[in-house]
């Protein structure tokens, strides 16, 4: 499968391998990698970003595409909605279906709410179904959940919100012990105790996992709940507007039935914005390991309604997306496999850097070799070695098949056997670092009983986050926005349904006049061929 | 010059680039995918599709997004299927024999015929899996079962109407839930929380200047 020019280089991978192996890649100083960051990381191409002009987070920057996004108008300043007419009326409407919004239908359900989820494909259809390598908590004996704010706090760069990143690690042994009474089968030895690796700046073995089909398990477990829950998941619907009332607290969405192009109306005293992510927008050209759904819908819903953002201008691009073959081109390649032992090594065999910086770091170590001339040219760009027949030699053969028997599959379709020869990689776009801004409560500050929890939320990790504490962000975040929503739905009363923040949008857009042309959210990405 | 197949898709012809996978090459020719696509990258069982190469007798079933066009395909796209799945609550099941024999009886009716094992996206052995489930053994069901994306292209086979995935993902949650050993270090830690032994410590790193967290950052230990 290979080019001959691959190949080469494969053969110079095998010869510095035994080398390589018997001595650890020296680890960045923070000088070091501040300067890496700053010369290669795509955050940092300002060409990237572009000022949003109106709203909360005026004069602040965001990733072109987004701020495109935040320039356009609703869907609904042309449609007629009748906000009388109700469809759906409830406690607590979740709006997407993926491992946040399932977490917190769940909870919502268990304090008595009349809950119910709405999501734009099907329930499962989710950036949780993919995540591949574990989720994150400090539950052995030589960790705490101090440790791992630090951990997450440094890697983060020093600008997690103290409130929210307390709220993840202290909750997270309850998190793991949650999933696991609902059915998890994580990966533990015959005493029970759970088999932990490190992620890319952890400085514990916390990482549990289901082999590589760790947010797979954790969502077809949640999915599973709710639905023996008989919670309603209205599929094929996206939100596309949040309703305000007169009293200017949220008081329910405009959805779209996406099958039918209906309108319709539903009611709630507490909203949790649960969208996930933004991969889909391809910020900067780069390929996605995102589900077909991630395009920052909730961000817009919630913007346009006036919650701020936070860190919107920071993204995560996953260092080891795949370069090759081109079918799979973006695919994740689970840190994972950089936690059992394989290294990243450039086209001359040199292991440039340790496998298990952060991620940022990581990437634009890769994106540099790439751009010296150290990387493997591919069809579509270069990327460099992620040395997998290491994995068998240091935790024996049969290794790969156990624990990460998704890579393998996903290679062996392309007859790459990864137990004999290297993968090839590149960053992809994997993950906002940034989103809406909450409170340690789970609400927005600016909008009364809306809250928002998963990768919509901006502020758990800072400005960069570490492998494991999204699954774990999820589960925490979710399940505390289901309990808070369900008790404060006890509480409201309310008032007139309105949609004028719509039209006060649009009259700010047209006196900045930015005004895009399209309509957002935009829902799905454009891949059709008349629609690129 | 780009190497182009033909594909049917639904039975209209389409020319399309034959690096493409099925999910590609359809949005290639111009199909706006609604359902049918989730994850487009192999662990969703959204885009679970049935197709023929011209010519040839074998039906074969794939996930759209994991398998490469070639020239003749005549391909179908099953975006729903009516798999069962039973509601109970898992709180009042029991690990045992029993608790398939009441929810998932029909898996006693399977005539062998192995057709679900021939139909997985995954290669899993199927029917192996149906059968541990049949003789109740769940923890031989859930971890042969594991790597199942509910595609559901089994069910669409089976001559006796089982939904496989449904039954894996019973084994399993029984498994994770009451088979496998208890994880008494994270029960231990759970407890510790709660009775408040890090709120002091917790608190302190919260309030510390960047400076100190950055020295302390820095300079911690890494386990080997």
């Amino acid at each position: 499968m290979f080019t001959p020019e691959m190949l080469e280089s494969v053969k110079k991978v095998e010869a510095t391998r035994a080398e390589r192996m018997k001595t650890e890649p020296r680890r960045m100083t923070a000088e070091e990698k501040d300067e890496l960051l700053k010369a290669y990381h795509p955050d940092y191409r300002a060409e990237g970003f572009k000022e949003i002009k109106i709203g909360p987070n005026k004069g602040q920057k965001a990733p072109v595409e987004l701020t495109n996004l935040l320039h356009s108008n609703s869907r609904l300043l042309t449609e007629k909605v009748d906000l009388s007419k109700i469809d759906y009326d409830v406690d607590v409407l979740v709006i997407g279906g993926g491992g946040a919004g399932t977490s917190a239908a769940i909870e919502a359900h268990e304090a008595g709410a009349n809950v119910m989820i709405v999501t734009k494909l099907r329930i499962g259809d989710a950036n949780t179904m993919m995540a591949e390598g574990g989720i994150q908590a400090a539950d052995k004996e030589n960790d705490s959940p101090v440790q791992h704010y630090l951990d997450a706090f440094g890697g983060g760069h020093f600008s997690a919100r103290p409130e929210l990143l307390r709220r993840l690690v202290m909750e997270a042994p309850d998190a793991i012990r949650w999933l696991n009474d609902l059915g998890v089968m994580f990966d533990k030895d015959e005493d029970g105790r759970m088999v932990t690796t490190h992620g890319g700046g952890t400085s514990r073995k916390r990482m549990h996992a289901c082999k590589d089909y760790s947010g797979a398990e954790i969502m077809r477990t949640v999915r599973d709940e709710a639905l023996n829950r008989q919670i309603p998941v209205v599929e094929f619907t996206s939100a596309v507007e949040l309703i305000k009332d007169d009293k200017g607290q949220v008081a329910g969405a405009v959805l779209l039935n996406m099958e039918t192009g209906d309108y319709l109306v539903a009611r709630a005293k507490t909203v949790i914005i649960a969208t996930g992510g933004a991969g889909r927008l391809h910020y900067q050209n780069f390929p996605t390991s995102n589900h077909y759904g991630a395009t920052a819908d909730g961000l817009i819903l919630g913007y346009r309604a006036g919650a701020p953002l936070l860190y919107q201008d920071t993204i995560q691009y996953h260092p080891t997306g795949v370069a090759y073959p081109s079918q799979i081109f973006g695919a994740l390649v689970t840190e994972k496999v950089r936690s059992l032992g394989a290294m990243l090594v450039n086209k001359d065999g040199e292991a440039y850097a340790h496998p298990l910086e952060t991620r940022d770091v990581s990437a634009s170590a890769i994106i540099r070799e790439c751009a010296n001339g150290k990387g493997v040219d591919t069809p579509l760009g270069s990327g460099v070695w992620l040395d997998t027949p290491m994995i068998e030699i240091l935790g024996g053969e049969g290794t790969i098949e156990k624990r990460i028997p998704a890579m393998l599959r996903m290679y062996l379709n392309y007859g790459i056997d990864m137990r004999k020869v290297p993968i090839l990689v590149y960053p992809t776009l994997h993950y906002q670092n940034g989103g809406l801004e909450i409170g340690g409560d789970g609400f927005t500050k600016a909008i009364p009983n809306l809250l928002v929890a998963g990768e919509a939320v901006g502020g758990i990790h800072g400005r960069n986050r570490l492998m494991g504490n999204s699954l774990l962000d999820i589960i925490v975040f979710g399940r505390n926005a289901g309990k808070a929503a369900a008790a404060r739905a006890k509480e409201i009363t309310l008032g007139e349904m309105n949609l004028d923040h719509v039209q006060a949008y649009a009259q700010e857009l047209k006196e900045a006049g930015v005004e895009q042309e399209g309509v957002s959210p935009m829902l799905l990405p454009k891949y059709a061929r008349h629609e690129r | 010059m780009e190497n182009m197949v033909n594909v049917y898709f639904y039975g209209k012809k389409y020319s399309v680039p034959g690096d493409l996978t099925i999910m590609t090459a359809m949005e290639y020719a111009g199909y706006t995918l609604n359902r049918g696509c989730g994850c487009r990258h192999g662990f969703c069982g959204a885009c679970a599709t049935i197709y023929r190469i011209k010519g040839k007798n074998e039906l074969k079933t794939c996930l759209a997004c994991q398998t490469q066009v070639q020239e003749g395909m005549y391909v179908a796209s099953i975006p729903f299927f009516p798999t069962d799945k039973r509601t109970y609550s898992i709180e009042e099941l029991k690990a045992d024999q029993r608790v398939m024999m009441e929810l998932y009886p029909e898996i006693y009716a399977c005539i062998g015929c192995n057709a679900c094992t021939k139909a997985c996206t995954q290669s899993l052995n199927v029917m192996q899996y149906i059968a541990y489930a049949q003789r109740g053994e769940l923890e031989k069901c859930a971890e042969e079962s594991f790597d199942c994306v509910s595609c559901g292209c089994c069910s669409v086979r089976c001559p006796a109407g089982i939904s496989h995935p449904m039954v894996g993902l019973l084994a399993r949650r029984l498994t994770g839930k009451y088979i496998a050993p208890k994880s008494e270090h994270v029960h231990a830690r759970v407890e510790e929380i709660n009775h408040g032994q890090y709120d002091e410590l917790i608190e302190a790193i919260m309030q510390k200047p960047i400076e100190e967290m950055k020295e302390l950052y820095n300079t911690r230990d890494i386990e080997k």
